[in-house]
């Protein structure tokens, strides 16, 4: 239990910090043993030990030798989806967080329809999708059923995150600025936009990994082209060598830069707002 | 004014979650032959369900790992939130660590799945350290293309899911009332029971909720990581749907559909998430 700094820690705090060292050793190890075998040796194989190291792995991906699938184009086509699905999500999920404010008619059937969105299992949604495209004689493509198949799974996310930031604006500050005369606009621009901003880049982070990682939605509704999650599951699905870390071990590092850059910006907000100015009581 | 900013949600959930959901729900009673689907209403798809020995199967696989797969979590996730809620002492640290155990989160759910194979396989690390500690004289075969495998990758992917939640929950409780307790000299087994567990328990629910739906809506990691000896119902489904038998996927969708949203729907009554998430 928590006591002021200076007292003893009770044992109970050395057992937890144990328990917790070992839960991140569990979250990270095994990330670590994909980026170190990715760099194994040419005649090395899927485990230790690394026979010498290489960068071989990584040729074969950007390769076009037909072992593995066209990565490049795959990882740009993952990345554009990424940074639109996550724009589209930013923007329907403040929309709609500033309309749950208040009561309207529908407010809790809309609610638990992205509930059950999110809840659902993930290939349901893909085949419902592609079902419908079929009967409708609609072809099924990235940008429109895949699109489309994404968002059930960003919103729903997006809005958690939306009303954990927006569920905690203190009213009073909206109610000042009208009291001042502000338009409705200007009230967003200058007052709740502003005060909910880092939790709007939270939202676009979300946006943007859950899209850019999402597979069991997309596979049934991208169409003739994959995108990276598929590609991976398609050379998990086929022989497996040390390629597959290498892989792993890129689409890491694009999701660790997306995240260190949603960070930066958020601990930038943050502090600018804490030494910037006083902070209204 | 709030239907208009509410209405670009609801239009996509209608097009691309809604209407989906009922055309399964319609083809689920269609006619099929092996080259196409025929417009009808029959119950015979669902007879195929409930009269099949392999759904009994399916479903008590789903629920294995779905129950085992909880009861990790909830474990782990509490004990997590609980030492960064109630132990970690500055907001620095508090944040810095929380930092660390999403990062992962926001990496490949496939790749984390896949980044087990080194370490369970017959010549992975953990055989490694198993034979050079002389715990067994023979590689152990059970740890990767097993069950323990893939209830260690969903631990691995959902623990979080959960944790966050019940951080979230812990966040909120009155450290005064930790303080009185204390005062009062109740010891920290007792503040835990008595005060930390009844108000983490929207926490834990709604981490439930989606720790839950997650392991049931698994089709890919049972695959990959039982090495195709396990099946759960989506597994089928997935099987089905390969095989473009779509009338009788959609029928067992709608039955798992169903079951997902009687569980969701029981654990809400226990719980108003959106008055958590607000408050």
């Amino acid at each position: 239990m928590m006591t002021e700094p200076g007292q003893p820690r009770p044992k109970s705090f050395y057992f937890l910090a144990a328990f917790f060292a070992a839960f991140l050793a569990f979250m990270y190890g095994p990330m670590l043993v994909i980026f170190i075998l990715s760099f194994q040796g040419e005649n090395g194989g899927m485990s230790f030990p690394m026979e010498g190291t290489s960068l071989l792995w990584f040729k074969q991906l950007l390769s076009d030798t037909g072992r593995v699938g066209d990565i490049p184009s795959a990882l740009l086509r993952s990345l554009e989806m990424a940074v639109l699905a996550s724009a589209l999500t930013v923007v329907i999920c403040v929309s709609a967080g500033l309309a749950f404010r208040r009561r309207f008619p529908g407010a809790g059937l809309l609610f638990y329809t992205a509930v059950a969105s999110l809840v659902m299992p993930s290939l349901f949604v893909g085949f419902g999708i592609a079902l419908g495209f079929k009967q409708l004689g609609w072809r099924t493509s990235l940008f429109t059923s895949g699109l489309g198949a994404q968002l059930t799974w960003t919103l729903p996310f997006g809005l958690m995150i939306t009303f954990a930031t927006i569920g905690r604006f203190d009213r009073r500050y909206e109610e000042a600025a009208t009291d001042l005369g502000a338009s409705a606009w200007q009230r967003f621009k200058d007052i709740i936009l502003p005060i909910i901003m880092p939790g709007v880049v939270g939202v676009a982070l979300f946006g943007f990994t859950l899209s850019y990682d999402e597979f069991p939605r997309s596979q049934l509704t991208v169409g003739a082209v994959n995108t990276l999650p598929l590609e991976i599951w398609a050379m998990t699905t086929a022989a497996i060598s040390p390629v597959l870390f290498a892989l792993g071990t890129v689409t890491t590092v694009v999701s660790f830069l997306v995240l260190t850059a949603a960070i930066a910006i958020i601990g930038l907000m943050v502090r600018r707002r804490s030494g910037g100015r006083a902070t209204p009581a | 004014m709030s239907w208009m900013q509410a209405a670009p949600l609801a239009l996509v959930l209608l097009v691309f979650f809604v209407a989906p959901l009922v055309f399964v729900f319609v083809v689920s009673f269609f006619d099929y032959d092996r080259l196409a689907i025929y417009p009808a209403f029959l119950l015979d798809n669902y007879a195929d369900v409930f009269t099949s020995s392999i759904t009994l199967q399916l479903y008590s696989k789903t629920f294995e790992y779905a129950v085992i797969v909880e009861a990790i979590t909830v474990a782990v996730g509490f004990l997590v939130a609980y030492f960064l809620t109630f132990h970690v002492r500055t907001t620095a640290w508090r944040i810095g660590l929380l930092v660390a155990c999403t990062i992962p989160f926001f990496t490949s759910n496939m790749i984390r799945m896949i980044s087990w194979m080194p370490f369970l396989g017959r010549e992975g690390i953990l055989n490694d350290v198993v034979l050079a500690m002389r715990l067994s004289k023979t590689p152990l075969d059970f740890l990767l293309f097993s069950d323990f495998a893939v209830i260690v990758a969903y631990v691995h992917i959902l623990t979080m899911m959960m944790a966050a939640p019940i951080v979230n929950s812990m966040s909120k409780i009155d450290k005064a009332l930790i303080s009185a307790a204390r005062d009062a000299g109740a010891s920290e087994f007792q503040i835990v029971r008595d005060i930390v567990l009844p108000l983490s328990r929207t926490g834990v629910a709604l981490g439930s909720a989606l720790v839950l739906t997650q392991t049931m809506g698994d089709y890919f990691i049972v695959h990959v990581l039982s090495g195709g000896k396990s099946a759960g119902v989506v597994s089928a489904i997935a099987t089905q749907l390969s095989a473009f038998e779509y009338p009788p996927a959609a029928a067992s969708s709608v039955v798992l559909l169903v079951v997902v949203v009687v569980l969701v729907g029981v654990i809400f009554r226990v719980v108003d998430v959106r008055k958590e998430l607000a408050g």
